[in-house]
């Protein structure tokens, strides 16, 4: 039988619908230098962070495994044979561990990096989808401003393995002609022949986008991904509200006010910020007393997002670390052992959290420079997202009190910079405790326990 | 979201689906709370020209009819300046055909002259069946009550033609400035054009997301719950023998519907999981579909909360949908929460949602197009199932009450104004 949209539900609960259909393979499509393995790291980190399992195969990847040393761009001649030979072995290789990531990895979608411009590479592609069931979706970039494809081969192929060895002149004259290498035989994805098939076409970097046959919910939302994010250089500032009263007493969760240190902080971040000399800074609060009292330190305009509240601890909120353990050391045990899933009784879990948080996500992508002042979980799960930390890493991130991260996006990553406001606060981070048993005594659940009043 | 007002101008031949869009984006950008308007220029030459003739009306050396059709033009722009200027509104959808590039030119200059950002939905569509279906939407027009649906027919094809020789459509390299979404054969393909900001971002998600293709769309409550029978909101409870009777009728209604692939959806509370194992067919469980929170008054009788906390009671009834009740959640809070399902209710075919009363009447409001006023009081019964199909313009809605006895949950807008009890100085 063959179900064009999901059927049967495996995990229940999951708080992101769970599809247990076809996987699905994403193509993308382009000259070298046009971005593929920007986009294709950054869609991975995305689906991943919002719980859908991909994982990206790069045949550059494979090619340097296969020829150790690239030598020139003659390599990419296209009268190349042994190369040629090389290079669709090297395809063929990520074709098949893309069906082991499909078969035994449970993985949901792959995104296959590779230039994939002539008509006859996508077809074996399709083919190969076809026969294993798997959907295709191709993401072409086109683009012909020479300025953006210069800043491309600056930012991302001089720190390529391929130009280890080189000066910077010799590797732009080396990468110029090995893309023109591939330009007389690029077929780009043609409107007419190819109206059958699903993609998106993006243009000079998302000034103009052209989507064909979106097939399913996941495509829906790769394209609404892709229509989101940008280029254009931006810094994101992440920080916690200022010390609260609850937290100087050790207790979770609550709506409390600033503490005096807490004041101080947010007279410091505001310093810090003017100091900053950002251009047209927005500002993110939650909707919680001890973000907004923060904010307004600063003297400007912000916005309030309920998104962005701390984690709901449920029947917990307002007690102390200790006050669990007495009266709910089984729960208390159940968090340390899957602390990402575990949802306090009436409350949420850090996957939760996560889905909560996917518009802040996008609206971030959207925007250019923002200071976001939340609390420890939500801190967790953006600075998980920005820099592609796994969900059993995320709840244990350190995010102290009275710390401001600046992200900067370079090449393929984000770069990170802490400052550190120089006003003491307690210390609200709570190691994994070695024993995680239900049946561990007080001790052992209470080691990590950070001090409090 | 946005300081500049938004000017939201279709594009497209007569039978592209420019209103059926129009009023629909209208529908949604209300829901998520967007003041927004439609503004049919069709409309006002209805107003105008009392009585349609003909076709010839429209024929573009009819020097009269041309007159009276900028006017109306015209007099549309000024309601839309009016609209976003002084009443508060954010966006303004305008649906005429503007086929011409000229007219386009001036409804952008009348934008920038007051600072309104403009985004062009272009529909085009040339399969014949398509549009020949669209025209018996068209032909529901007060142009057409008169006639029989041939005549009907044939009139609207020639009007179709008076408009074919003009038309100029977007086009890449001419309009590159622009910001538009063109929509080709009823959502094959998009070409997206300089996305500004972010409800131009949402507006065109949404458009990727809807489509045409019949269907009906189930809502119900769970089956009556334990604290449902002793009067208590919210909670987490199990469903009564009667809950569970409910489940049983569901199941056969369902059977009876003969619907080809059926979705099922509940919330991951326990009394609507407890329903749709009823039917014996796989389930999605979305956390989203949740009943509103209702904080310090979780479990509580209407009684109790009037005891413990009356100061919140008046003020829940003073303005039911922006009311946030203690550590819970208000309808407004919902809507934002429920904007997911939303999409992916349209992007999806025959689905049943079993959910929970407040819910219900969120979603509810979103497909019958009910203000935030009405939401909170809307009708949803439980052991009911509302049956929504989409038809023309709007829904047609099937109420069906299965037969199972239940207690009354809903709870009327009080008659007076309570007044809110002032806190005597202490």
């Amino acid at each position: 039988v063959e179900m064009s949209e999901p059927g049967m539900l495996i995990d229940i609960r999951a708080s992101v619908p769970q599809f247990c259909n076809s996987p699905t393979m994403i193509v993308m499509v382009g000259l070298p230098a046009r971005g593929k393995t920007y986009i294709s790291k950054k869609l991975t980190r995305y689906l991943n962070w919002i719980g859908v399992p991909t994982k990206m195969f790069n045949v550059g990847q494979y090619r340097r495994e296969a020829v150790k040393i690239y030598k020139n761009f003659e390599f990419f001649k296209p009268d190349n044979e042994e190369a040629m030979r090389i290079r669709k072995a090297c395809a063929a290789a990520a074709l098949k561990d893309v069906a082991a990531y499909f078969s035994k990895e449970q993985g949901q979608v792959a995104v296959f990096d590779a230039t994939n411009t002539t008509r006859e590479r996508r077809t074996v592609i399709l083919s190969y989808a076809k026969e294993r069931g798997y959907k295709v979706f191709f993401v072409e970039s086109i683009c012909d401003d020479p300025e953006i494809i210069a800043e491309n081969i600056k930012q991302v192929k001089f720190g390529s393995p391929d130009y280890v060895d080189r000066n910077v002149d010799e590797a732009m004259e080396d990468f110029v002609q090995r893309i023109d290498c591939y330009r007389a035989s690029y077929m780009p994805i043609d409107d007419e022949k190819d109206r059958k098939l699903s993609y998106i076409k993006i243009f000079d970097v998302g000034s103009r986008y052209l989507v064909n046959r979106v097939q399913d919910h996941i495509q829906s939302r790769i394209v609404y991904y892709l229509m989101n994010i940008h280029v254009t250089p931006r810094s994101i500032y992440l920080s916690r509200h200022g010390e609260s009263e609850l937290n100087l007493s050790g207790r979770i969760g609550g709506d409390s006010g600033l503490s005096p240190r807490g004041q101080k902080y947010a007279n410091a971040l505001a310093a810090f910020i003017h100091g900053q000399n950002i251009r047209e800074l927005k500002v993110w609060t939650s909707h919680m007393k001890r973000t907004i009292q923060t904010a307004e330190a600063l003297g400007v305009q912000y916005e309030q997002w309920k998104a962005l509240n701390e984690i709901d601890a449920g029947v917990c909120e307002e007690l102390t670390y200790e006050e669990i353990q007495q009266n709910l050391p089984q729960e208390f045990a159940l968090r340390d052992q899957d602390k990402y899933r575990y949802r306090y009784p009436k409350g949420e879990s850090y996957e939760d959290l996560v889905h909560r948080l996917e518009p802040v996500i996008m609206e971030l992508e959207r925007q250019e420079n923002v200071l976001v002042i939340c609390h420890q979980a939500v801190f967790r799960c953006l600075l998980a997202y920005f820099l592609d930390k796994p969900a059993d890493e995320l709840p244990y991130l350190r995010c102290p009190l009275h710390t401001v991260l600046k992200l900067t996006p370079i090449a393929y990553g984000c770069k990170v910079e802490s400052f550190f406001l120089n006003i003491e606060a307690v210390n609200t981070h709570r190691e994994r405790p070695v024993n995680v048993d239900v049946n561990r005594n007080p001790e052992d659940a209470l080691q990590t326990v950070p001090d409090h009043i | 979201m946005t300081n500049c007002p938004t000017l939201i101008v279709t594009v497209g031949l007569p039978a592209r689906g420019k209103t059926y869009i129009s009023k629909k984006l209208t529908r949604y950008l209300n829901w998520i709370g967007v003041p927004t308007r439609e503004f049919n220029v069709g409309q006002y030459r209805r107003e105008c020209v009392k009585i349609y003739k003909s076709f010839e009306f429209f024929r573009p050396d009819n020097e009269e009819g041309l007159k009276i059709r900028r006017q109306c033009a015209s007099a549309a722009l000024n309601d839309v300046r009016q609209y976003l200027t002084e009443e508060g509104g954010q966006v303004a959808v305008f649906d005429a055909t503007n086929t011409t590039r000229e007219r386009r030119e001036t409804i952008i200059q009348f934008a920038e002259q007051n600072g309104f950002k403009v985004f062009f939905v272009e529909s085009v569509c040339e399969d014949p069946d398509v549009i020949q279906e669209n025209i018996v939407v068209s032909l529901g027009s007060p142009d057409y009550t008169n006639c029989n649906t041939e005549e009907a027919v044939e009139d609207f094809m020639k009007r179709i033609k008076c408009y074919e020789n003009s038309y100029e459509t977007l086009d890449e390299v001419l309009d590159r400035d622009l910001s538009y979404i063109k929509i080709m054969d009823v959502g094959q393909r998009y070409l997206v054009n300089r996305v500004l900001d972010h409800i131009q971002s949402r507006i065109v998600y949404y458009l990727m997301n809807i489509h045409i293709t019949p269907r009906s769309i189930y809502l119900c409550r769970h089956g009556e719950s334990e604290l449902n029978v002793n009067g208590r909101i919210g909670g987490d409870s199990g469903l009564t023998p009667r809950g569970k009777e409910f489940g049983k009728k569901l199941s056969q209604f369902i059977l009876e519907q003969g619907i080809s692939d059926l979705k099922v959806w509940t919330s991951q509370m326990k009394r609507t999981i407890q329903t749709a194992e009823a039917l014996n067919v796989p389930y999605e469980q979305w956390k989203v579909l949740n009943e509103i929170d209702a904080g310090v008054c979780e479990e509580m009788m209407y009684e109790e909360i009037q005891d413990h906390y009356p100061l919140e009671f008046a003020l829940r009834d003073q303005d039911k949908y922006r009311y946030r009740y203690p550590k819970g959640e208000s309808y407004e809070d919902l809507v934002q929460r429920l904007e997911p399902v939303i999409m992916e209710l349209e992007r999806q075919e025959n689905v049943l949602v079993v959910c929970h009363q407040a819910v219900m009447r969120c979603l509810l409001a979103y497909f019958l197009d009910k203000t935030a006023e009405e939401l909170p009081y809307l009708k949803c019964p439980l052991h009911t199932v509302l049956k929504l199909t989409p038809v023309a313009y709007g829904c047609k809605v099937e109420s069906i009450s299965l037969n199972v006895d239940a207690v009354d949950t809903h709870r009327e807008r009080p008659e007076k104004r309570v007044p809110v009890p002032v806190p005597s100085a202490q």
